[in-house]
């Protein structure tokens, strides 16, 4: 590949890899080459992770609510990480992150119903270095181990507090063994439905009896160094053996052996390893990251899926080696690829603040819209993640984004027209210094021309500073409504 | 299944066209239907149902032995007396709006439905109720199937679909079904007020009448840009319907179900509506004394009971039908977290003026003897008696309207099945 790299490739490989650009990260990259520029996202821990520390600091966007309790108080741990979507200079840790989110999908409101709204909280978002606890929450564990190994991830995922509530996976025990993280973990979080038979689920079930949680020995209330953790309970583990429909072991052998109650934690140990070293797990997730970083149009290529899966497999299950290979694919980097895939409601609002402005922004303003759109951070509708692609798209949905294209156009109109002063010599001067600022699929020349016709339609162009102001908090409000700015 | 559904959008976008016409031409499509209307409300319980705690065999000595903890005490249910088999049968203790609704006949339980190798995912099992279709379950919705059948243009208002994401059943090839949760904040905003506000506004309805048909990820956007410039005056009429009944406040489903209804009394045109209350996948705590199955009985009796009194008082009862799907029902035999995991065949209600009331099918013996014929899987779930696809028939042929061998791809005609 060649070693510069133009514009809309750096603002494909940060609208994909990350959430926009910031002015300073387009300059940033624009000085690297394509192998540094996937080297700096891959490569994140060379980077501070700093970000959390510019919150509540000038230059910054916003955040509201009182005292900043992200770990207990569950609207402010959505506006932290919006805060770090548009300000870390880590951007596919975040991008990662929100990945995984999706993948592992848990959901805050079932969590709070069984402990209350400031726990579920903090077993979904705290960090430990802000909990008296030192606990981690489940959006932490998997910020923590973004690009690390997918093995690794299942088990942590395996042990997290929100996913024990979530899944019922508490609850499981050797009399009455509980199917459904059993379940989940084959269909959704690695080999995929159809490679797994309904006695594989009774059998995955047994496998993980005993994963339980430890009870907080005094009231978490009172005492907030408490908190639910995981146990391996060997009193309720089912020692049996059992047996799946595809291999366990690397021999082939298809049956975890039956073993002592006090060894028995080893069975869930094994079957994760089992569920990491799949074929089909290699493949099916390899899929996924093609509709998510690749394209959502047209068929999955199988041959990148293929090649993708055989890096999973020959570097351990290693996402940072998987992740390199997704981003140095000819695919990737094909510009019949850019803006090929609809962006979710957390991209598309961080993409708008990045690319429109945020000083003196909120935030917590962008909470209700995203729910409009449908995506409620740290709570999707169900284990499966969030309805992709077309589902993010109905006219109550649409009509959430027109508004918050308002909303924020509204809140940056002195901003907007005094970075606007010197391009407001005349309508299409206004209008190109818009479209530069916030980039599009291709704008076919009818919808340009109503652009430039609403910039004539109340009167003759005077420049004056009302008419500014009024004109691009207005157009900005249209172009990010455009149908064409809603694709990454 | 997220993979098969995105599939299925691309293959969809192929031949997505956008049909939308003016308002005040397109009401005369319903019109041309008969004198009266018939509204068709999808009703989604979304997480699998458990059937056995919401219509429950009080006298099956098997239904205590194998939910000690959470079998509905036969002293609590409100009876409906016994159905063809001579099982005696009651509904949950929270159902007592549905209790009322069936004794003036206007509600319909079709017992054991469901089909052959029954799924026991959320995904596959929803997406197969939502397609009518176990063998090819990432195509088009049967609702959507019968709005693609109707006389094009379509009034973009046809159907109303109350949550965010279009669900699977309504998914067409022509129709872009709007989605509308809450018609109060389903109006256009502007940063500016007065003539730059106006100005906005029609460079918005400009701009998203050109439909580039040439690019269909594309065209979807616009198709539903162009359908919310086109509804947002008519839908602000319903933000402000109260109803003639109370609808509970903090009762999310039954909100939806006042839209609806005010989307009826205020005849702008819509016919389908989309509705859904989840939290069904009831794998733990379900029965406890104020259990989560109780508050999910709850939500539903009160919704349906609301939305049934204001339709009885605003006339407009025999203009509607609701029916309920879900995605499966649950195992008998309850777990070790006083819950119950995914099973098979479940429950279907219909409800409206039309319907004739009372229980149709038989109730399962839940019998551990893995013979048992009404029961599969080592006794373990309910098999299913009646092909959902025989429900769906039913409604397609006597509410609808339409050829429901040409909407479900087959005849699943039922002899007997006349609850509409």
């Amino acid at each position: 590949m060649a070693s510069f790299i133009f514009d809309p490739q750096v603002e494909h490989l940060l609208r994909r890899a990350g959430f926009g650009a910031r002015p300073d990260e387009l300059d940033a990259y624009r000085q690297l080459s394509f192998t540094g520029s996937v080297t700096r996202l891959v490569e994140y821990e060379r980077i501070a992770d700093d970000v959390d520390s510019k919150i509540g600091k000038s230059g910054y966007v916003l955040t509201s609510g009182g005292e900043f309790t992200p770990r207990s108080n569950i609207t402010q741990a959505r506006q932290r990480w919006l805060f770090r979507m548009i300000h870390s200079d880590r951007p596919l840790q975040e991008k990662m992150t929100l990945f995984w989110h999706n993948h592992f999908a848990t959901g805050y409101t079932k969590i709070a119903g069984l402990v209350g709204a400031a726990e579920a909280t903090r077993y979904m978002a705290a960090k430990p270095s802000e909990d008296p606890g030192g606990v981690r929450g489940q959006i932490e564990m998997l910020r923590d181990n973004a690009l690390g190994n997918f093995r690794d991830l299942l088990l942590n995922v395996a042990k997290d507090t929100a996913m024990l509530f979530w899944l019922d996976g508490y609850t499981n025990t050797k009399a009455r063994p509980q199917e459904n993280f059993g379940r989940e973990i084959m269909e959704l979080f690695t080999m995929g439905v159809g490679h797994y038979t309904e006695p594989d689920v009774y059998a995955a079930a047994r496998v993980f009896s005993g994963w339980n949680l430890m009870n907080p020995a005094r009231n978490v209330t009172t005492d907030p160094t408490q908190s639910y953790k995981f146990v391996y309970n060997p009193n309720q583990h089912e020692t049996s053996a059992k047996t799946f429909s595809f291999p366990i072991y690397k021999d082939g052998s298809s049956t975890i052996p039956a073993r002592s109650a006090a060894e028995g934690m080893q069975d869930g140990i094994d079957f994760i390893e089992a569920l990491a070293a799949n074929p089909n797990t290699g493949r099916y997730l390899a899929t996924k990251l093609y509709r998510f970083f690749i394209s959502e149009a047209g068929d999955v290529n199988q041959d990148w899926v293929t090649q993708v899966a055989a890096v999973y497999q020959s570097s351990g299950y290693d996402m940072k080696a998987v992740m390199r290979e997704v981003l140095m694919s000819n695919e990737f980097w094909d510009s019949r690829t850019f803006f090929a895939r609809y962006a979710w409601p957390a991209e598309f609002v961080v993409r708008a603040i990045k690319d429109i402005g945020w000083s003196g922004y909120s935030v917590s303003d962008a909470l209700t819209p995203l729910t409009n759109m449908g995506q409620n951070l740290y709570d999707p509708p169900d284990v499966s993640g969030w309805d992709l692609g077309q589902s993010w798209f109905s006219t109550g949905s649409m009509l959430a984004r027109m508004n918050f294209a308002s909303q924020l156009a509204g809140n940056q109109k002195f901003n907007l027209a005094s970075a606007a002063r010197t391009h407001s010599s005349s309508p299409d001067a206004l209008l190109a210094f818009v479209l530069d600022s916030l980039k599009t699929r291709s704008l076919d020349p009818a919808v340009t021309g109503e652009l430039s016709s609403y910039l004539r339609a109340t009167g003759a162009w005077t420049g004056s500073t009302v008419q500014i102001q009024n004109k691009v908090a207005g157009l900005v409000h249209l172009v990010a409504g455009l149908p064409e700015y809603q694709f990454v | 299944m997220k993979v098969t559904r995105r599939q299925f959008i691309q293959g969809g976008l192929a031949t997505f066209t956008v049909t939308f016409a003016a308002p005040e031409f397109l009401s005369d499509v319903a019109l041309a239907q008969g004198s009266r209307a018939r509204n068709f409300v999808v009703l989604n319980l979304s997480g699998g149902n458990d059937s056995l705690s919401m219509v429950v065999p009080y006298q099956d000595p098997f239904y205590y032995s194998r939910r000690p903890s959470i079998g509905v005490p036969a002293a609590s249910v409100l009876q409906v007396g016994a159905d063809s088999s001579k099982v005696a049968l009651g509904l949950h203790p929270r159902l007592a709006g549905l209790k009322q609704i069936f004794a003036q006949g206007r509600l319909a339980i079709i017992q054991r439905t469901g089909y052959p190798n029954q799924s026991r995912s959320h995904f596959q099992g929803t997406d197969i109720w939502s397609t009518a279709d176990p063998a090819n379950s990432s195509g088009l919705g049967w609702v959507g199937r019968y709005l693609d059948s109707l006389p094009s243009p379509l009034d973009p208002l046809f159907g109303w679909n109350t949550t965010r994401d279009l669900p699977h059943v309504l998914q067409s090839n022509h129709v872009a079904v709007p989605a509308i949760p809450s018609p109060a904040t389903y109006a256009f905003q502007s940063p500016n007020g007065g003539a730059e506000a106006t100005a906005e506004r029609n460079a918005a309805l400009r701009i998203n009448s050109h439909v580039p048909v040439d690019q269909p990820s594309l065209a979807f956007v616009y198709g539903n840009a162009q359908a919310a410039m086109a509804t947002l005056d008519r839908v602000s009429t319903v933000a402000t319907y109260t109803g003639t009944t109370t609808y509970p406040a903090n009762n999310s489903f039954a909100q939806a179900l006042k839209a609806v209804a005010g989307a009826m009394v205020r005849g702008i045109g819509t016919r389908i509506f989309y509705v859904t209350t989840g939290g069904f996948d009831t794998h733990s705590a379900q029965n406890t004394a104020n259990g989560t199955y109780a508050n999910l009985m709850t939500t539903l009796n009160d919704g349906l009971f609301a939305f049934y009194t204001d339709l009885n008082n605003q006339g407009l009862l025999g203009d509607t039908l609701v029916l309920s799907f879900s995605e499966f029902g649950r195992r008998i035999s309850e777990n070790g977290s006083s819950g119950t995991d995914h099973g098979a065949a479940s429950v279907m209600i219909a409800m409206g003026g039309r319907v004739n009331g009372g229980l149709y099918g038989t109730a399962p013996n839940l019998n551990l003897d893995p013979a048992n014929p009404t029961l599969e899987n080592n006794a373990g779930d309910v098999h299913f008696e009646t092909d959902f696809r025989s429900v769906y028939a039913q409604v397609i042929e006597q509410w609808l309207g339409a050829d429901s061998r040409a909407i479900l791809n087959g005849d699943f005609r039922k002899p007997g099945l006349t609850f509409i």
